[in-house]
Order: C-alpha cells, then structure tokens, then sequence
C-alpha cells in the first residue's frame, strides 16, 4: 500500500553523521551543538544550521524528552479505534488529535471482519478511571458515539525500546 | 519524582533552543539554573524516567519503515508466542491488550522488505498470521503529558 511516507527523503553524508551522533542524545553541556561540531568536524554554526533544517523537513520531530510513561505515573493506556466513513476520517482524525490527551492519532487500513476499524488513538493517562472519562469526551465532543468503535487497554507491556536506526557506523565510538 | 523532575518533564516536551546556549536559555524559561537543569536532566536518564534527551526522529522520513501488527495469540500460547515475537530486533514494542487481537506491537526496519522478511518470520515460527496495519495518515499531536 502507498502511504504518504513512500518516499525517502534525500540526506547527504553529513546529515547522516549527524542523525547518528544525536541518537545517543544531545550532549548535556553548555554548549552542546559547540561538541557535537568538534566530534563531526564541522563548525557550531553548521550543527545548528544543519539541525534547523532536519526539523523543517519533518525527519526531526521535536529535540527534547522523551519520557518512559509508566515510569512517570502514566500506568494506563488504551488504544481507542472507530470505524469511520472513509470520506470523514480525515475531519475526525484532525479534530481528535486536537484533544490535550490524545498522544498518538492515525488512519491506518482495515482488516476484513477481524478488524473493521480506521482511525486509531492512543490515549495515555495515570489511572484506568481517567482514562475512560477521556475516552467519552473524545467521543462527545468530536460527535463520534455513532461509529462502531473499540477500546483496549493494555494489559501487559513486554517489550519497550525506542526504535534505533542504523545510520552510519564509522562515528559510533 | 520530585519538583525539578516535573518542571524539566513538562518543560521539555514541546522544542528545545537552536542557538549557542540552550540550556541556559531553556533554563531561564523554565526559572531554574543552567546548572540545576543539566543535572535535573542526567539524574531523569539515570533513573530511567526518560528514555532520551534529544531528537524525536520521523522513521519513514529517514527511509525506515514503522508498522503497527496485531496478532490473535491463543491465551495458553501468549508467553511463548511473545518470547519468538520479541526475538526479532526489528520489533519496538508489545503489548498485550484486551481483545480478540491480543498482542500489538511495532516493527521498526530500516528497508520496506525488511519488514514483510520479518512479518513472514514471525508467521512460519509461530503459525499465527500476524496482521499488518501500517499508518496511511498520522494527524499531529503536540506532546503534552503532565506530570
């Protein structure tokens, strides 16, 4: 299936390096894009530069923490899905993911009989209570009860990593 | 946690300063040192309250593939079936969830083909059909978990 990520976006050598030295984290210094330069051989200028432009172009979603929710109290977290006519899902998918608790949103392809559902949300909160009272008002308020939904909890999580790209070996030190 | 760990959690969600002192200037943002927030922030990573300081990446953007699988896993198979599943590195996350499709997790790969070598793995070691759903639209959230 096509999506709207089919493409790859072109980097050059540099950028590369670059993605793979931030992978470890942003140097915690003063001046962090100062040392990240002096590992790549480029200049403070050009590390932010370079940077700036990851994030216009979308391959960098944000610089900053990315938290471990179970550990900072946010035991619950269900997966919400409604089956929406295609032709309102991209209304209702803006309109969802406008909601303060919704930290996920997409369209994602149905399943046959298995799985009728296209719109999916993640919805994060620290306790099972609170997070069904956002489930109703998210129905409510973005007028979603009409629609054959789903909601699962998790019970169990096995396995939690952020995903790890391979980029260029050669600055791995 | 405490004070510090919140006001930084909160605080750094949204964007972090591209100019020469970041910190500094984060800091000043947030009413707090330089220094208080450089060692709020190591002290988080060593407890592991975060699994990272610095840049949230766009897989597919980077020419990677992410996908969300569900699989129907039969409750006295779970554990086992789990343990093959999680044994792929391409494979993120897993959870288990109220449903009849119990186990959802992600495959993360570097090459699209990866993913279905890795999809067509799980199936012949665990005789389940794993069921692909990759996004086809993701709508933006802005990251804002209180704590």
């Amino acid at each position: 299936m096509l999506t709207e990520y089919s493409i790859p976006h072109r980097l050059d050598h540099h950028d590369l390096q670059l993605l793979a030295a931030l992978q470890k984290g942003l140097p915690r210094v003063s001046r962090p894009y100062q040392t990240l330069g002096q590992r790549l051989g480029c200049s403070e200028e050009e590390v932010i530069e370079r940077i700036h432009a990851l994030q216009k172009q979308g391959i960098i979603k944000r610089l900053g923490v990315i938290v471990r929710h179970r550990k900072v109290g946010y035991e619950a977290n269900a997966m919400v899905v409604w089956d929406i006519p295609d032709f309102l899902v991209k209304e209702l998918g803006e309109r969802l993911s406008q909601l303060d608790f919704v930290t996920l949103c997409y369209r994602r392809p149905r399943h046959g009989q298995a799985w009728p559902y296209n719109l999916f949300c993640m919805i994060h909160g620290q306790d099972r209570k609170t997070v069904e009272a956002q489930i109703a008002e998210a129905n409510r308020s973005c007028q979603l009860t009409v629609y054959p939904s789903a909601v699962l909890f998790s019970r169990r999580c096995f396995k939690q990593r952020g995903a790890r790209y391979a980029l260029n070996q050669d600055t791995e030190s | 946690m405490n004070d510090l760990d919140r006001i930084i959690i909160n605080g750094l969600q949204g964007g972090f300063p591209l100019c020469k002192r970041p910190y500094e200037a984060m800091a000043r943002n947030l009413g707090i040192t330089e220094s208080s927030l450089l060692d709020g922030l190591s002290s988080l990573l060593d407890r592991g309250l975060l699994t990272r300081f610095g840049p949230l990446f766009h897989a597919e953007k980077m020419g990677g593939t992410f996908s969300l699988v569900a699989m129907e896993v039969p409750s006295e198979r779970f554990d086992e079936v789990a343990t093959l599943v999680n044994s792929f590195p391409e494979v993120a996350h897993n959870y288990e969830r109220d449903h009849i499709l119990n186990m959802w997790f992600v495959i993360a790969t570097e090459h699209p083909e990866r993913k279905d070598e890795v999809l067509r793995g799980i199936e012949s070691l665990t005789h389940i059909k794993p069921i692909d759903l990759p996004k086809i639209k993701e709508y933006f959230v802005g990251l804002r978990l209180e704590v």
